[in-house]
Order: C-alpha cells, then structure tokens, then sequence
C-alpha cells in the first residue's frame, strides 16, 4: 500500500473512524450539488426525517439541464423547470447556499467552485458528477458520487469509502507547440486503457505538469475517471497558491499564512511510496483524438484509424462495435474525416484559457459552410471575462454561436443535440454512444485548438499546421 | 435493515466490455425528480438499435434477477439512475468481469451486490443461460459461489466489506454515519480550512 502521499494524507486527515463494514468513515470538506443528481437524495433526507449538520459544506448551482440560449423563467422546458424549482425548493429549506442562474456566479459545479476559491488542497470533495475529479487539481481528493452517497453527504458530512491504492503518472519534458493538457490525457488513457485506473487514485507527477498552470491541470485531473480511476490529483505548488490567493472563499491575512503551510505539509513525501509509477515523456505526446466510442480509443492526429489486427485482442470486440457506429473505416487516415456539429465547452475545456486559446485559431477565419459551431462558456464568471476580452466578438464574427454558461452539448440534457448520425467535433470528455443527444450521434473528442481547426476546415485537421 | 445472503432467479446475459451508465439509461432520462419508471428505459437506444435483439427485449429473458456482463460495466457518469434502471427492470445481482467504482458503490448503497469472475467462467456462465434461459441461478454471497440448476458451480468474488454489509444487512450506510455524528463533529473541528475564509 502506499506510504506518505499526498493521497495518504489526506486520507488520514480526513478518516472519522472505521464502519462495521470495516470501510472508512471519511469526512467530505466540500459537497457540490446540482439539479440532476440530487432530488432523490432529498427524497431520501425527508422519508427518513433526517437533517442537514453542515449546510455551508454544500454549495449548489444548475448546469446539466439549463438551455444555453433563452434563460427566460419559467424555462420552455417543463421538465427543467421542474428540476430546477426543487433544487431551488431543497436549498432553501435545509438553508444551503444555491448559485441560481443570472446570479453571476453559476456555472457548471466544477468550473466555479475552483473560480470562487472555495476548492483548495488538501480537502475531500464529493459531487453527484463523476467529473469531480477535476478538483484533485488543487491537490485535494475529489471524486463523483451517487444519489445515495449524495444522501448520505447530505445527512452526515461523511461517505462510507474504501481506501484506494495511488499510481504516480510521472509525465516530464516540454508538449511541444499545438499540444494540449487534453492531449496529454487522452495519451494517458490511450496508453492505460478505460479500466486501467479502476482501485487507484491517479497522482500526476513531473516536470510536465508542474509548468502547467490551474486549467491546464484541472483538464487533466478533469479526465481521470475516464481512465477508470477514481480521482486524480497533482501535489499543490506556488500555481496553485497563485490561483487561490484573492479569490472570494480563499483564506486571508494570517489565515493564508497558516493555510501554505499547511498545504506544504500536505504534498507528498519525497520518499512516499506508490502502489504503481509509469512514465511518459511530453515529447512523445501528439494532437490526440479519439475515433471510436470510448475515450480510451485515441490516436494522434497524423495517424490511421487503427486495424484490427494491429490491436490486442482484447480490444478486437470494442474496436468492431466502434468502427460500425462510428462509421469510419479501420486503416483510413483520421484527418479529413467531415463534421457536422463543433462544440467548445464543458467541465472539461470551458475555462477562460481554453477559450482564449481557442480563439487565437478562431481570429480572422470563418467556419466552413454548412458547420454548426458554438462556444459555451463553462460558467457566467468565464462568459463574463470572455466578453470583457472580446472573444464573444472573434467567435461570433468567425462564425461560431455564443452562448450562456452550461453543460451544454456535453451530455445534451439541454436542447443542445446531435441530430441523426451527425459527427461532433467537442472539447467534452465522453465519445459514448448517444452520449451527445443522438442516439445515433457520433463524437471525436479534441483540445479546443483542434475543435477550432475542424470547424474551420470542415473536417478533422491538424492545428499545428497553423503554428509556425 | 434487509440481509442480502442469497439471490435465486434466472440469469440474463449482457455481452461486450465497457457499458457505460449512458448506454444504460441515456442522459435524456435524467430528466425526472424520481428514480420512478426508469426500469421501462434501461438500455433503451441499445435496445431500439438492436430492433428486438437486445436481451432485454427477449421474452426468455423477462423476469429474470441475475445479469450476466463482462469487463468495466457501468464506467462513465455517476448517476444512479443506472442500477436504479437495472433494479427497477427487475435485476437483483449482477455477476461480472469487473465493474466501474461508482456504479460498484451504487449498487452496495441500494442493496445490490455485483459479483466478480474470471474471464472464461463469466462467459462460460453466459453461454449456458443463452443454451438454457429457464436455467436457475442461485448466488451465495456466504460461500461466494453461484450453483445452477443444472449442477454448474462457479466461484465469485467479492471485497470483504461489501460481502459483509450485504451479509449483516449494513449496507445502508446512512444509518451507521449519521450516527457517528459527535466524532464527525470532532474530526470537522480538527480541520484547519473548516475555519478560514
């Protein structure tokens, strides 16, 4: 078992006691709730006349189900509406502090909690979103719950967990220009595979990482769950205390002080040990995209769809039900591939620095003919900062929609969809089949740069061929 | 609360590794403020696609409690609304390859226990309910095995604690933490970022 991790830590800070089950009683620091996940749990609290001990440990916000273009109340969707008045109902009732639409500060769960500075390192975070993961950016240990567990956050402050083992995914050296945070961990789980991390929490290690900055790693540690692990975090440093300092919930004056040194202390061991180590070099790290129908089915942006021959055969049954959805032919170069749909956005790639530097490649050109293509911000902050920088302006004149903050067409609860078999480019983190609102819809997840350069082109293509 | 010891039935057969929670029940099904009905749609665009052919639309398979997958079943998103669908069908265990985390976790927390397997004995268990879908299965979470009716015995696995809390009937946790509250209280009031900000 590891030994002195940042993940050990934590684990131990946080431990109330062991259950009968002999599972662990684990203190969650910060419970983020949303319209989707939680109304059954509140079903629950109230069959069982339960209470709320810690509301101000819980911050709630809407994003799966708001539409992205007309926020007017009552929303024309009835079921949307429906979900949001009982979030709205719920927080009031058990006094928990809600970011409603239009208050300048909701936005997808993991896009404002790190915004408003309420995620810092060293905590545990739990979310009904299996995209909590995100937040292990910070160095804390955050992971995705179920409506049951959302209840028993809800009830106790606590979750009945068992301990993971950690893997240290050491990734040193220089990505080289036109490569992304999401390329890096489309590489990882290409190279690990969708269950890889299934037991283990992801520690993400290296030269690599530590000259990425906060949304640079948050798109990393966003993605861990779709290499099957639990969560996925990297050791605070100076971005991280950069980041926080300032922001709304962030500790101040003496409090900061004592906070680093905590934060310090918190990091792992230099001579921790882990369960697992495996190690990549930047260099080798290509544009990736994925061409089949889990996220673990990525090549680089130069490469052939791959045969099946040239896969183990363990990975024959899953490439055959891909190449068929999908309907790409195994060998085919992937670049060139037409779109239909390009969407930037999502917990993933919604954040002003993906953005912006979606926008460097969207500036002065025009998306092809017949592309649908839209930007959605991942929180009213984010739009907020775009529009002040008038990238709204080079989006729109390029021809993208913009739109209001959401998750938007990354799972499409909203009226944002695929229709028919139409190919997505998206910046998103699952290539699921129906995942974007189709039940024939096809997905290629990409960096926002390389969303840009599909739209632009009409086709899956190369953005480095752009960067001089 | 319920001991969960045995589980009796006939068995149901899923094939293919990495079923995600939106296959189970698509994102547009997340639309509701009550896990209510959503047993009608699990699987359901798997289901349209396969015209009939999925194994929930079998009518051999109806009423069947054991569901039969391979690797990685239930990655993806979070929700609950995914054994919530497979239980509301009608599924009371599910015997596996290997499971996703979250879905695993689920599952523990509504009283459904998923069980392991080789490779080779999963699918061996699949091809004799397909020969034989009147089959019964019995899974005994006391001796981790799985007898059928036609004499087949497979051994299963599972992690202790889950094994236990389903043996002891303790698999709702929410009783058991909420009544720790004291030492919860204890352990918030020894965390220094409780008090900042």
């Amino acid at each position: 078992m590891s030994k002195g991790t940042l993940f050990d830590k934590v684990w131990q800070t946080h431990r109330v006691g062991a259950l009968p089950s002999g599972q662990t009683q684990l203190f969650i620091g910060l419970h983020l709730i949303h319209e989707v996940t939680s109304p059954q749990a509140f079903a629950m609290l109230r069959e069982r006349g339960l209470t709320v001990p810690f509301p101000e440990r819980t911050l709630a916000t809407v994003d799966h189900i708001v539409p992205t273009e007309n926020q007017a109340r009552p929303f024309s969707d009835v079921l949307a509406e429906e979900m949001i008045q009982a979030l709205e109902d719920n927080c009031k009732q058990y006094g928990i502090p809600f970011n409603n639409v239009g208050s300048g500060r909701q936005g997808i769960v993991h896009v404002i909690a790190p915004e408003q500075g309420l995620t810092q390192p060293g905590m545990t975070i739990a979310c009904g979103d299996s995209h909590t993961s995100t937040h292990g950016a910070f160095g804390a240990i955050a992971f995705g719950i179920g409506t049951s567990q959302v209840r028993d956050v809800l009830a106790s402050q606590t979750l009945a967990m068992n301990k993971l083992k950690v893997r240290r995914i050491e990734v040193n050296g220089q990505l080289r220009p036109g490569v992304y945070a999401k390329d890096v961990i489309l590489h990882i789980i290409r190279k690990l595979g969708v269950k890889g991390g299934v037991g283990y929490a992801y520690e993400y290690a290296g030269t690599t990482f530590e000259q990425m900055t906060m949304e640079e790693r948050m798109t990393v540690c966003n993605m861990s769950i779709e290499g099957g692990a639990r969560c996925g975090y990297i050791n605070p440093d100076q971005t991280t205390y950069d980041y926080i300092q300032g922001r709304e919930f962030a500790p101040k004056g003496e409090q900061w002080e004592q906070a680093v040194t905590w934060w310090n202390n918190i990091r792992s061991d230099a001579d921790a040990e882990y369960d697992d180590v495996v190690v990549f070099q930047a260099e080798d790290i290509p544009p990736t995209i994925t061409w089949g129908i889990t996220p673990g089915q990525g090549i680089g942006v130069d490469e052939a769809i791959p045969t099946p021959e040239s896969l183990p055969q363990s990975d024959r049954a899953i490439a055959e039900e891909a190449y068929q959805y999908m309907q790409l032919s195994p060998g085919k170069p992937i670049q060139g591939t037409k779109v239909d749909v390009c969407f930037i956005g999502s917990c993933t790639n919604g954040r002003l620095s993906d953005l912006r530097e979606a926008a460097k490649f969207a500036q002065g050109r025009k998306v092809a003919n017949g592309i649908k293509a839209f930007v959605v911000p991942g929180s009213e902050e984010v739009k907020r900062q775009a529009e002040a920088e008038g990238l709204d302006k080079v989006f729109t004149e390029a021809g993208f929609e913009w739109r209001n903050a959401g998750c938007s067409m990354c799972l499409a609860m909203n009226p944002d969809k695929l229709q028919g078999d139409q190919i997505s480019a998206s910046s998103s983190n699952r290539n699921f089949k129906g995942r974007q609102g189709s039940s024939s819809g096809r997905t290629l997840l990409m960096s926002p740069a390389m969303v840009v350069a599909a739209a632009i082109h009409g086709t899956v293509a190369d953005v480095r061929n752009w960067i001089d | 609360m319920t001991q969960v010891k045995q589980i009796s039935g006939r068995g149901i057969p899923l094939t293919g590794d990495d079923i995600d929670t939106d296959r189970i029940i698509p994102a547009r099904f997340l639309r509701c403020v009550t896990f209510d009905g959503l047993g009608d749609h699990a699987f359901e665009d798997d289901r349209h696609q396969r015209k009939g052919d999925h194994p929930f639309d079998q009518e051999v398979y109806h009423g069947a409690s054991l569901l039969v997958v391979n690797a990685n079943f239930g990655c993806g998103s979070s929700r609950e609304h995914a054994p919530q669908a497979i239980n509301r069908w009608g599924i009371q265990a599910l015997v596996g390859e290997s499971f996703a985390e979250i879905f695993f976790g689920n599952c523990v927390a509504m009283g459904v226990p998923c069980v392991t397997a080789d490779s080779e004995d999963v699918k061996s268990l699949q091809r004799a309910i397909a020969n034989n879908p009147q089959l019964t299965l019995t899974l005994d979470l006391g001796t981790l095995q799985i007898q059928g009716s036609d004499g087949l015995t497979l051994s299963v696995s599972m992690p202790e604690g889950a094994r236990q809390s389903f043996m002891e009937g303790l698999w709702d946790s929410c009783g058991q933490l909420v009544t720790q509250i004291d030492a919860v209280r204890d352990r918030a009031s020894q965390l220094p970022y409780l008090s900042w900000a």
